[in-house]
């Protein structure tokens, strides 16, 4: 099977390559969000933890 | 159960299992488009267009899967009280939601070409789109009152009559006269469906549960973090004040 064949998804290129494209758009989002939150409050508790000088001693 | 409820154990652990995770679910997606779009030969009836059901079965399953945590995390949360179930809860709306819309866009991109119709008020399409508002009435509920608690204890309510919803999902092709076929993977007898097919919705099934499972793992930890987080705020500012 040839490239354009395949890409042309025997005339369902319209139906499949959209469920496919909106999947990764929707899943890599979702994930990609998800990453971004988890950073953010690793840096914040970080921040907040990390004794400041003279603080410890 | 209770001893590994306990958020501390629980950051613990995760954080230990988060790298194997993910790597895990990186290679079974990879894989699972692999077999998906180039290994799986085209059905001798739908032609190309089943490379879809690779995607809208897994979504799917995951609708149902994540309501069900949901149900069974607010019930935890309501019975005994345990900040890791209610954070269970909170966090798995969001991703059985996302899961549920995208069931119902590639549901509705296969029922076009296949189907002659976008959309069809047939039993399982209504159920599946009864179970995204509940998903969404879930989250409303959680932030429409100025006291989370009383936020909680609604949105869990909710999800768990809610849960009413999931087995009408499930069955609503044998109870009712619908578009869609009877069960076809998980039914008795073994699956009715050639191994060709079965194989990559199989793995894509997999892959996506343990996306599901990453996902709420990580945002489990960052929601924990978030709590303590606003705990050494106010203390902060309490110590200020």
């Amino acid at each position: 099977m040839g490239f354009s064949t395949w890409i042309r998804m025997g005339g369902y290129a319209l139906f499949v390559w959209p469920a496919y494209g909106i999947a990764a758009a929707a899943l890599g989002l979702l994930a990609a969000g998800t990453i971004r939150r988890y950073r953010m409050a690793q840096r914040r508790l970080a921040q907040l933890t990390v004794p400041r000088r003279g603080e410890d001693a | 159960m209770h001893r590994f409820a306990n958020p501390a154990r629980f950051m613990r652990i995760s954080q230990i299992l988060l790298p194997w995770l993910s790597l895990v679910t990186i290679l079974l997606l990879t894989a699972g488009l692999v077999l998906a779009l180039i290994v799986a030969p085209p059905d001798y009836q739908q032609g190309e267009s089943v490379r879809i059901m690779f995607v809208h079965v897994p979504a799917a399953w995951m609708a149902m899967c994540a309501y069900s945590t949901l149900a069974a995390a607010s019930a935890a949360a309501l019975i005994w009280r345990h900040p890791l179930a209610e954070i269970a809860a909170e966090e798995t709306a969001p991703l059985g939601a996302v899961f549920t819309g995208l069931c119902l866009v590639s549901g509705s991109l296969w029922g076009e070409p296949m189907w002659g119709t976008w959309w069809a008020w047939d039993a399982r399409m209504t159920s599946v789109l009864v179970l995204f508002f509940l998903y969404l009435g879930y989250m409303a509920l959680l932030n429409a009152f100025d006291d989370p608690t009383r936020g909680r204890r609604a949105a869990a309510i909710l999800a768990l009559v809610g849960f009413v919803n999931v087995p009408i999902i499930k069955f609503s092709v044998d109870w009712w006269n619908t578009l869609h076929q009877p069960a076809s993977v998980l039914r008795l007898g073994g699956p009715a469906i050639d191994p060709s097919i079965l194989a990559p919705l199989l793995v894509m099934a997999l892959a996506f549960t343990l996306l599901f499972v990453t996902l709420l793992v990580v945002r489990m930890r960052a929601a924990l973090m978030e709590r303590k987080i606003r705990a050494l705020d106010a203390a902060a500012g309490g110590a200020l004040g």
